[in-house]
């Protein structure tokens, strides 16, 4: 175990030298470009062994990484925003095909207008493609989640890909001290990756085929049942996790004084120090706050957030995406996971820090305070003017 | 070494059960050089003609490793494969794509270049059938000018097509690849050599392989082997090669065959006037200037 200080992207390298992939498809898109640049230097200086792609695109940086899988090796790559979009029809085929792929993905804003800061439109977009979603916190989390991400993706029950995400600039570009576990640790928790979803010369395969309506249902929901069992296989991968590195994690959410709350920020990835910070203060001032972080948006924690919020009088949605015509993509899922559990709690939405916009903590204790009054289903943070949301 | 090579080639079948057309010239490409390449090939083909007629669960029709592509992602996720089995310790096979002509010369045409540029040691076969025709006759990159398409259609305002087929063959060398050649399932044995030829070279390999569909082209099952000699014949394609920076005709038609009588035999160029016919006839000649010019002959 070492000691480093690392911004989020390097940390992330540091988690995926750990995991020894084996072939490694780059292309650069701000910000997630110190990832693949980290790993180049990796591979050159010899500290780690892989295969490493310049690939000319993102569409062909997963298709490559689905080759190399489909060959039996671990592989990684990395993309953010438009990148993501653009390898869009890959994310369903990495899934359909249960190819363990890991990719981190550093969230940032979707054109129009071009925006390369921080917001989190790209990855919930694609909530539907078949990956696990994960929201990482901070750099130590990263580095992590980076290690773990294989041992969740590639497990039997589950071999379906792993999107981890890092807030743009916010988590990709900040530094902190973090430690780095050794090889040797690494590759106790993690071993070499076995599958029998590959290219086989004993006995041939024809894969990643055509099934028409009789059969092509069945795989879906194969596919579908995969991305459930992770859930599971969270819990299980983390306790293993701290029996060797000591540093606990939550599964799908993680709970910040939430057993008294009476108001509960619901949010993803860095946002949530703030969350917490305001709740502390807001405690200070005889209000009962609190905070859930959602870690994972899939699969999606429905009983978790069923259970932390069934005895609030209000909780709200604090996201970073929208979807045009509707809500806050989080709060949709928020909203039916209450729904499922016959939970019916006052809910509010509030959408903000697109394109990088700042959050602050005032802007946190109004939420609290709006919801304690109430406010409109969907709140749009700091707008300003007439169109505040109201 | 044609002679060779066409002797010892395989009795085995690797694409076999399939459901390709009566007459299908992209299924004789493929099978032909599965053949060549034996069991350690291990195929990539793009949604397309290929994938859609052996690829269908449970009835699978490659007897080696076989995957089907992204559209676009032909030569990238062979690139994957071929990275992930040497990175697995695996020496002894071959990367092969299969992909038709706007698999190739459209969609597919970044990730192809992509591949060249990093010169990874894969073989890309390009079988070209002159249009879209899994999805029924469309317009591709590679439509010759002047052929009826359902896009492309030959009426008083629109002529069927009018733009020239895009030079795959000079377009990959242009990227200074270590190999390219072109062929057509008329003349087999030239293309089974060249794909063995490509099998022992390093790098990247790039072979465009003239496979005419009868479907699309308006001509019978049976005349699939014929036309597609008859095409070299009349001098509208060409065998060549490029390898250490220059070109090689590998073929050279004493008299040209009858242009007209090539493009008559097909329902996509019935429309054709004199006048198209001549259009086609100068371009053909101007072409082959430029081959005595920069080819080796």
């Amino acid at each position: 175990m070492s000691r480093k200080f690392l911004s989020g992207n390097e940390a992330f390298a540091e988690g995926i030298r750990l995991a020894r992939p084996q072939v490694i498809s780059a292309y650069p898109i701000t910000p997630q470009t110190i990832v693949v640049e980290r790993l180049s230097e990796m591979v050159e200086d010899g500290s780690l062994s892989a295969e490493y792609v310049h690939v000319e695109s993102e569409h062909s940086a997963l298709s490559c990484a689905i080759g190399a899988s489909a060959a039996g090796a671990r592989a990684f790559t990395a993309t953010s925003s438009q990148g993501l979009l653009y390898m869009a029809e890959c994310l369903y085929y990495a899934a359909g095909g249960r190819f363990p792929i890991v990719m981190m993905n550093a969230d940032r804003s979707t054109a129009l207008p071009w925006n390369i800061y921080g917001d989190q439109r790209d990855s919930l977009s694609q909530l539907d493609s078949g990956w696990i979603q994960s929201y990482a916190e901070n750099a130590q989390e990263a580095l992590d989640l980076a290690l773990m991400s294989y041992k969740i993706a590639e497990d039997k029950r589950v071999q379906t890909p792993y999107m981890a995400n890092l807030d743009g600039f916010v988590l990709t570009h900040t530094y902190e001290t973090v430690e780095i576990p050794t090889h040797e640790q690494a590759d106790k928790f993690l071993p070499p990756y076995e599958t029998d979803n590959r290219i086989d010369f004993e006995s041939p395969k024809n894969m990643a085929f055509s099934a028409g309506p009789d059969t092509n249902y069945i795989f879906k929901y194969k596919e579908h049942k995969g991305i459930l069992a992770a859930a599971e296989v969270i819990t299980e991968t983390e306790k293993e996790f701290a029996e060797i590195f000591g540093r606990h994690y939550t599964g799908l959410t993680e709970n910040y004084r939430t057993e008294d709350a009476e108001y509960i920020i619901v949010t993803l990835g860095s946002i949530a120090g703030l969350c917490r910070e305001t709740a502390d203060k807001l405690r200070e001032q005889g209000v009962k706050a609190g905070v859930v972080r959602i870690r994972y948006m899939r699969p999606f924690p429905n009983k978790e957030i069923a259970d932390v919020l069934k005895n609030v009088k209000a909780y709200a949605v604090l996201e970073k995406d929208i979807s045009f015509g509707n809500e806050g993509t989080v709060f949709t899922n928020v909203n039916s996971a209450l729904k499922k559990a016959g939970v019916d709690v006052k809910g509010y939405n509030f959408i903000g820090g697109l394109g990088g916009r700042n959050i602050s903590a005032g802007d946190i204790e109004n939420i609290c305070t709006s919801i304690a009054k109430g406010t409109e289903s969907v709140n749009f943070i700091g707008i300003g003017g007439e169109d505040n949301g109201k | 070494m044609a002679n060779k090579a066409a002797e010892s080639i395989s009795r085995e079948e690797f694409f076999y059960g399939h459901k390709a057309c009566a007459g299908c010239g992209g299924s004789l490409a493929v099978r032909a050089a599965l053949k060549v390449l034996g069991p350690n090939a291990v195929s990539v083909l793009p949604a397309g003609c290929m994938s859609a007629v052996g690829f269908n669960f449970p009835q699978l029709c490659f007897s080696n490793n076989s995957i089907i592509s992204t559209f676009a992602g032909t030569a990238s996720m062979l690139t994957g494969v071929e990275a992930g089995l040497r990175a697995r310790g695996y020496k002894d096979f071959t990367a092969v794509g299969f992909a038709g002509d706007g698999g190739t010369a459209d969609i597919g045409i970044q990730a192809l270049s992509g591949a060249i540029d990093r010169n990874d040691n894969i073989i890309y076969i390009c079988y070209d059938n002159e249009a879209y025709m899994n999805t029924g006759i469309q317009k591709s990159g590679l439509t010759p000018f002047g052929a009826k398409t359902t896009t492309t259609p030959a009426g008083s305002n629109i002529h069927g097509n009018i733009r020239p087929k895009k030079n795959m063959f000079e377009i990959a060398a242009a990227h200074d690849i270590p190999y390219a050649a072109t062929a057509s399932v008329g003349y087999l044995a030239d293309f089974i050599k060249k794909v063995q030829k490509a099998s022992q070279i390093q790098g990247t390999k790039y072979i465009h392989v003239i496979a005419p569909c009868p479907t699309g082209w308006g001509v019978a099952p049976d005349a699939t082997v014929d036309i597609a000699k008859e095409v070299v014949d009349c001098g509208l394609w060409y065998l060549a090669e490029y390898e250490n920076g220059s070109f090689k005709l590998n073929h050279k038609p004493k008299e040209f065959t009858d242009v007209a009588a090539y493009l008559k035999k097909q329902g996509r160029f019935k429309h054709l006037t004199d006048e198209d016919i001549q259009i086609i006839t100068a371009s053909r000649d101007k072409k082959w200037e430029f081959i005595h010019k920069n080819f080796e002959l």
